[in-house]
């Protein structure tokens, strides 16, 4: 059986100087891509397997479905039993996890490279051949609730932030958390999880990324062998939800036993590669990164109002998305002052420019981290992943490019476009004693 | 014991006061060869070296044997207050200076205190590096500990504590370490609290600067694109003002080995039990140190290879994580395994760890269990190394635990030469089912503790 196969080989310089990650990218008749990078520093590998599907794709009273599909991708086919996959890869001394987002799923192994045929041969068999056992689903969808239990349900910072993300997103799909609802949780099972494994794992949904100590030409030839007869799927609904504009701040309260309060405050901004995107990167390094950024300067060190406070802009998903600030109190202090320190910085800079140092520390810092970044061979497939499910993976060629583009005036009028109260979202966590 | 090592140590100072002394070491034959070069100074600083030239960066750790075990109970806080306000104002530059002058370069430094030793790291470009060991040495060096900003730090370090009583997990495991070690030092938290972190004054940290920060009594460890003349240069330019002192006497605390029973129950309004089973463990210079790895790599560190992972999770569907662990310090350390689970199940979960904990130390384990579990930690080894981080805090670690040099390259015989009977033997030895400390935080009412 040969399948001809488009080879597409791209060079790209991310920076001008030894920091030459080259991507070749290459598609399979069927739809998959497979994305290469070579590093040759240490005999490691990191395999990893994208699909297009999150939390984002799932139907109503199923949500946190991807997630425990995510999960049940470890519990076996008839070749191979629950959990091999992973004590194979652990024999050979590697590690193997998979996560799920609101957009995506991936799973990964690193291990030796000369063992990353065992990646190979068992993805491609798990991607046609999950048996998804009754009796295994339920006890998984067991282990998920008890996840949830964790993370959220007796996270009290943790719970506001669902009721904020609920809050803020009425009608797309982010509305609902990854892990899902409870009640949604244990409702799920074996028909649910098959209809979404046919429609979603399938070859052309997926993007294979491998980096490390690997040949190019040896490593796709060995994926052809194993995926190339995998046939792509039909059928899948194409989730194209838009979130309607907010007109007026949302306010909800979350009353808990909890030590001290905090605040979560949210506004929609779009997604990367959106031309606002950069300026918006550049505003949340300004607002929160590190000792010397204004949101610690001002309200944790100076007003010593809060133990925390810091701003995250999240671009990297499929839709629009927000950028987030988050402050705990401190001890004895009212959250509304902590409230209203965050707008004060919000809107100090929607008023003022940002000094050109300013912005150039923000942007060393986003280039320093990125440089620092490719040292793994893990990040560096997580990188050239996260691109291909966003859009393209060649966006990321041109993403510092356009950071170093960023003037002190897109920050102030990025500022002014989305940081302004109508299209708030806020949360104030409430202690209660018991 | 420790003293007479403290004297080989001084001695060893003084010949090396008057010549460098210099041991070359290669990790791995092939061609990821990891080169190592170990230098003492003049001044006693161990420095350990090793080029990667892959891309343009330099990671350094430096290692401070400054930590909880050189502090009084009363000012538990101590070491913990002296790492974090190191780079909150010195000599040449305010607190402010010092985090806009790092940042602006892209690289991070920053201080931590554990239950060992106090770790100073500097990440930082290739092209700034003359500008992070400026900083580096500073913050080292010439530290002010203005009362400002101990004040501040000291609040917000009360206030961190207080918020992290939200977590079961912590409240688990701070009770489980004073249950554990009781007055030892390990049986606080590095952080102190609100009590003690009150009695701390300016002069003490100044006191636990003078006395410790001083470079016979710290390692630094640097990785990356930097050649061996290229790191000279830049100890001598910055670093040579640092010099040689009185090395303090690291105290040996007591340690409460009596074998107790105790099970702590904390009322809290949560849907999950965190429960921590365990009791005292071993040291990292233990000679069993590897059999208790592979051991405990069986029972409850191998992720789904675990027993523990295999049964509470996978066959019982009761947790999301269940694991066990040692932590091998200087002085003996702890031994727990770790699980949360909904309330109702808490009896299930706590009977399940401790059949586990008994059939490893009753019945030998099965041949692929072992061979398994020595795959593993033998194949895992060039991960640990993969980056040059890794690699700077690996070197940094290696030096302070007294591991060797080729400690790398010997970690598979090590590994290698543990037996079944091995395994059974510090299972039976370390490990107990009968006499342990169990905490439980949880809605007591739900969850109904028979023990």
């Amino acid at each position: 059986m040969m399948k001809k196969f488009i080879l597409l080989i791209i060079l790209i310089f991310l920076l001008p100087l030894s920091l030459s990650a080259e991507v070749k990218e290459y598609k399979l008749d069927n739809g998959l891509k497979v994305l290469v990078i070579e590093d040759h520093k240490a005999p490691l590998a990191t395999f990893q397997i994208w699909y297009r599907v999150g939390s984002r794709d799932e139907p109503a009273g199923k949500s946190g479905i991807s997630h425990l599909l995510e999960h049940m991708m470890f519990k076996g086919t008839p070749k191979y039993g629950s959990k091999a996959f992973s004590k194979m890869v652990k024999k050979k001394g590697g590690v193997d996890n998979a996560f799920t987002t609101k957009d995506y799923t991936m799973f990964y192994q690193t291990l030796a490279s000369d063992r990353i045929d065992i990646s190979i041969e068992l993805e491609a068999d798990r991607m046609q051949n999950l048996i998804l056992d009754p009796k295994e689903v339920i006890a998984e969808r067991n282990v998920v609730m008890e996840e949830r239990r964790m993370r959220y349900d007796d996270d009290p910072q943790n719970s506001l932030y669902e009721e904020v993300l609920a809050a803020a997103f009425k009608s797309h799909p982010y509305h609902w958390p990854v892990i899902g609802w409870m009640p949604d949780i244990s409702s799920i099972g074996r028909s649910d999880l098959l209809s979404h494994y046919r429609a979603y794992y399938s070859p052309d949904n997926a993007v294979i990324a491998v980096s490390g100590d690997v040949q190019a030409d040896e490593i796709i030839k060995k994926i052809k062998a194993s995926f190339g007869n995998i046939p792509p799927a039909s059928g899948r609904t194409v989730v194209a939800s838009k979130e309607t504009e907010q007109k007026g701040e949302r306010r909800i309260s979350l009353k808990r036993e909890a030590e001290l309060p905090y605040i979560i405050a949210v506004y929609h901004t779009p997604s990367f590669p959106h031309p606002d995107s950069y300026a918006l990167e550049v505003l949340g390094m300004i607002l929160s990164g590190g000792k010397s950024s204004r949101l610690y300067r001002a309200i944790v060190y100076e007003k010593k109002l809060a133990i925390s406070a810091s701003a995250d802009y999240s671009g990297f998903n499929k839709d629009p998305y927000l950028l987030l600030f988050d402050a705990t109190a401190a001890p004895g202090k009212d959250i509304k002052d902590v409230e209203n320190a965050l707008y004060a910085e919000i809107e100090k800079i929607k008023k003022e420019l940002p000094s050109e140092r300013e912005v150039q520390k923000a942007k060393n810092q986003i280039e320093a981290s990125f440089v620092m970044g490719q040292d793994s061979i893990y990040n560096q497939a997580q990188i050239a992943g996260m691109f291909e499910m966003l859009g393209i993976w060649k966006l990321k060629e041109d993403y510092m490019e356009n950071i170093k583009k960023v003037k002190p005036e897109d920050i102030s009028m990025a500022a002014k476009k989305y940081l302004h109260e109508d299209n708030r979202t806020v949360g104030i966590l409430i202690p209660i004693k018991k | 014991m420790r003293s007479e090592k403290l004297k080989t140590l001084r001695y060893k100072l003084i010949l090396f006061s008057l010549t460098l002394f210099t041991v070359h070491c290669s990790l791995f034959t092939d061609v990821h060869a990891l080169d190592i070069n170990k230098k003492i100074l003049p001044s006693g600083l161990t420095v350990l070296h090793s080029e990667k030239h892959n891309l343009p960066i330099v990671m350094a750790t430096m290692i401070v044997k400054a930590s909880l075990l050189d502090e009084p109970k009363k000012k538990a806080g101590l070491a913990y207050l002296t790492a974090e306000l190191l780079d909150e104002g010195t000599k040449n530059r305010k607190s402010s200076e010092i985090s806009e002058e790092i940042e602006f370069i892209g690289a991070g430094l920053g201080a931590s205190a554990g239950g060992d030793y106090t770790t100073i790291t500097l990440s930082v470009l290739k092209k700034d590096i003359e500008k992070g060991f400026e900083l580096l040495s500073d913050i080292i060096l010439n530290p002010v500990f203005p009362q400002e900003e101990l004040d501040r730090k000291r609040e917000m370090t009360k206030g961190s504590l207080k918020q992290r009583e939200d977590d079961p997990s912590f409240l688990a495991e701070r009770s489980f370490k004073k249950e554990v070690f009781g007055e030892h030092p390990y049986g606080r938290l590095v952080e102190g609290s609100t009590e003690t972190l009150s009695e701390i004054t300016r002069e003490d940290l100044r006191e636990i600067h003078s006395k410790y920060f001083i470079p016979n009594n710290a390692i630094l460890s640097v990785v990356g694109d930097l050649t061996p003349s290229e790191l000279d240069s830049l100890i001598k330019k910055y670093l040579d003002p640092w010099k040689i002192a009185d090395l303090p006497e690291r105290k040996i605390h007591p340690m409460n080995e009596e074998k107790t029973k105790k099970a702590v129950k904390m009322d809290k309004d949560v849907t999950q039990a965190t429960i921590i089973i365990g009791h005292l463990g071993i040291s990292r210079n233990n000679p069993d140190y590897y059999a208790v790895s592979v051991m405990n790599y069986i029972l409850g560190s191998g992720g789904f290879a675990s027993r523990l992972m295999q049964k509470i999770r996978d066959e019982l569907g009761l947790a999301y994580d269940v694991r066990s662990f040692f932590d091998a310090s200087k002085e003996k350390g702890s031994f727990q395994a770790e699980v949360q689970t909904k309330n109702e199940s808490a009896n299930t979960a706590i009977e399940e760890i401790l059949k586990q904990i008994e059939k490893i130390r009753n019945e030998q384990v099965s041949d692929e269990e072992l061979s398994g579990a020595k795959d593993y930690l033998i194949g895992s080894f060039p991960r640990r190394l993969d980056t040059s981080r890794k690699i700077a805090d690996f070197l940094a670690t290696v030096e302070f635990y007294n591991l060797g040099l080729d400690y790398a390259e010997k970690y598979a015989s090590y590994i290698n030469a543990v037996t079944k009977e091995d395994v059974q033997r510090v299972a039976g030895k370390y490990l107990d089912a009968e006499n342990f400390i169990l905490i439980v935080v949880a809605n007591q009412k739900k969850a109904a503790l028979k023990y």
